[in-house]
């Protein structure tokens, strides 16, 4: 164990963890930051996807120390009030099902807006390849996204 | 006496002028082939030419270069390889114009620096990527004689000399083949082998094998 100071949702934070400890595991039980969720594990999923430095990373497969003096950024940090475009078009267009993967793909899809603010279609496929959805609400991830894209 | 003196003086010039010529067009022949990416087979700063050495020890470059730790990130198309079986990376993540991936799907998404212990984890590097799209650098589907033609030209070998090229032995990336953890093959000589046959083949000429 030992000692990590890491910047969560603007917040300088220490915990008291094993070196190779994923952060997904720091963020939901030291921080009880509860919104990112498990999905596989092995980064296969994108369930877990948290924002390091503004870039969509798995926080499944970083170990906690590799994170240190980067900036981490959970869908509870995502926004104050839950009104980022993109959560404001997956209300719009009701895009979640059982909705255990919209945490990953708000993420992913809050990040690529980010760097590219009018994506195509087969930009914005090829950038959520990695957040699968059980459900398949797929066609409804793309239309939000093509929504929350106006607003950026 | 006076005729045959200038006869043979001018019989003289010709010849001179003939092999001057000759050697001419000789050496804008040998520049070409030189810098014609295709038959450029020996670098010219190779230590000594024995090229039955050189061309068996590509044998053994080679078998490491075909082995899924070094060809799956160096793929025909624009997708990495993955596993053992080099079946196409799971998630579709594209080569982009650096190898580093694309907005969101970027290789450091998934790989870290360093990465989280397992079987199935994704392996770590800092400097995780493929080839820029600029110069693919492709190994999956070529022959010996393709793969040695390909890496001995900087045109192909992202610009590499023959100094470069033996460095590239020493590069982080070529060392995480054998690194890689979890439950993921080697490739078939360890990488002391590896470096010493390297060497070998390029100390050699870098010979291509006929084919």
């Amino acid at each position: 164990m030992a000692l990590f100071n890491i910047n969560v949702n603007g917040k300088s934070q220490q915990v008291d963890v094993d070196a190779d400890t994923p952060v997904l595991w720091v963020l939901r039980d030291n921080l009880r930051l509860l919104g990112t969720k498990f999905g596989c594990g092995i980064a296969h999923c994108g369930v877990c996807t948290i924002h390091l430095d503004g870039e969509a990373t798995r926080s499944c497969s970083y170990p906690i120390s590799e994170v240190e003096g980067k900036k981490i950024v959970t869908i509870e940090g995502l926004t104050e009030n839950g009104d980022h475009p993109v959560q404001k078009a997956w209300i719009e267009h009701d895009v979640p099902q059982c909705g255990y993967c919209q945490a990953g793909q708000i993420m992913t899809a809050s990040s690529l807006l980010a760097q590219n603010p009018n994506p195509s279609d087969d930009e914005i496929r090829r950038a959520m390849n990695g957040n699968l959805c059980r459900c398949a609400t797929y066609t409804r991830i793309n239309r939000a996204i093509k929504t929350a894209s106006k607003d950026m | 006496m006076g005729k045959n003196f200038e006869f043979l003086t001018r019989y003289k010039e010709v010849g001179v002028l003939t092999l001057a010529t000759i050697l001419i067009i000789v050496f804008a022949i040998a520049c070409k082939a030189k810098n014609n990416p295709g038959e450029y087979v020996s670098l010219p700063m190779a230590k000594k030419q024995d090229s039955l050495a050189s061309i068996a020890a590509f044998e053994k470059v080679y078998a490491v270069l075909m082995h899924p730790r070094c060809m799956n990130c160096h793929p025909s198309g624009d997708i990495p390889l993955q596993g053992d079986n080099s079946q196409i990376h799971t998630m579709l993540p594209q080569r982009g114009p650096d190898g580093r991936g694309i907005a969101t799907m970027k290789c450091a998404t998934c790989h870290a620096d360093k990465a989280v212990p397992g079987d199935h984890t994704p392996p770590g590097n800092p400097s995780w990527h493929l080839p820029p799209a600029d110069m693919k650098m492709v190994f999956q589907g070529k022959s010996a004689r393709e793969l040695a033609l390909q890496l001995v030209n900087p045109k192909k070998n992202g610009n590499k000399d023959m100094q470069a090229l033996r460095e590239h032995a020493e590069d982080t990336l070529v060392k995480a083949g054998w690194q890689m953890g979890g439950n993921r093959e080697s490739p078939p000589i360890s990488y002391e082998e590896f470096k010493k046959v390297w060497y070998a083949w390029l100390d050699n000429g870098a010979h291509a094998p006929s084919k």
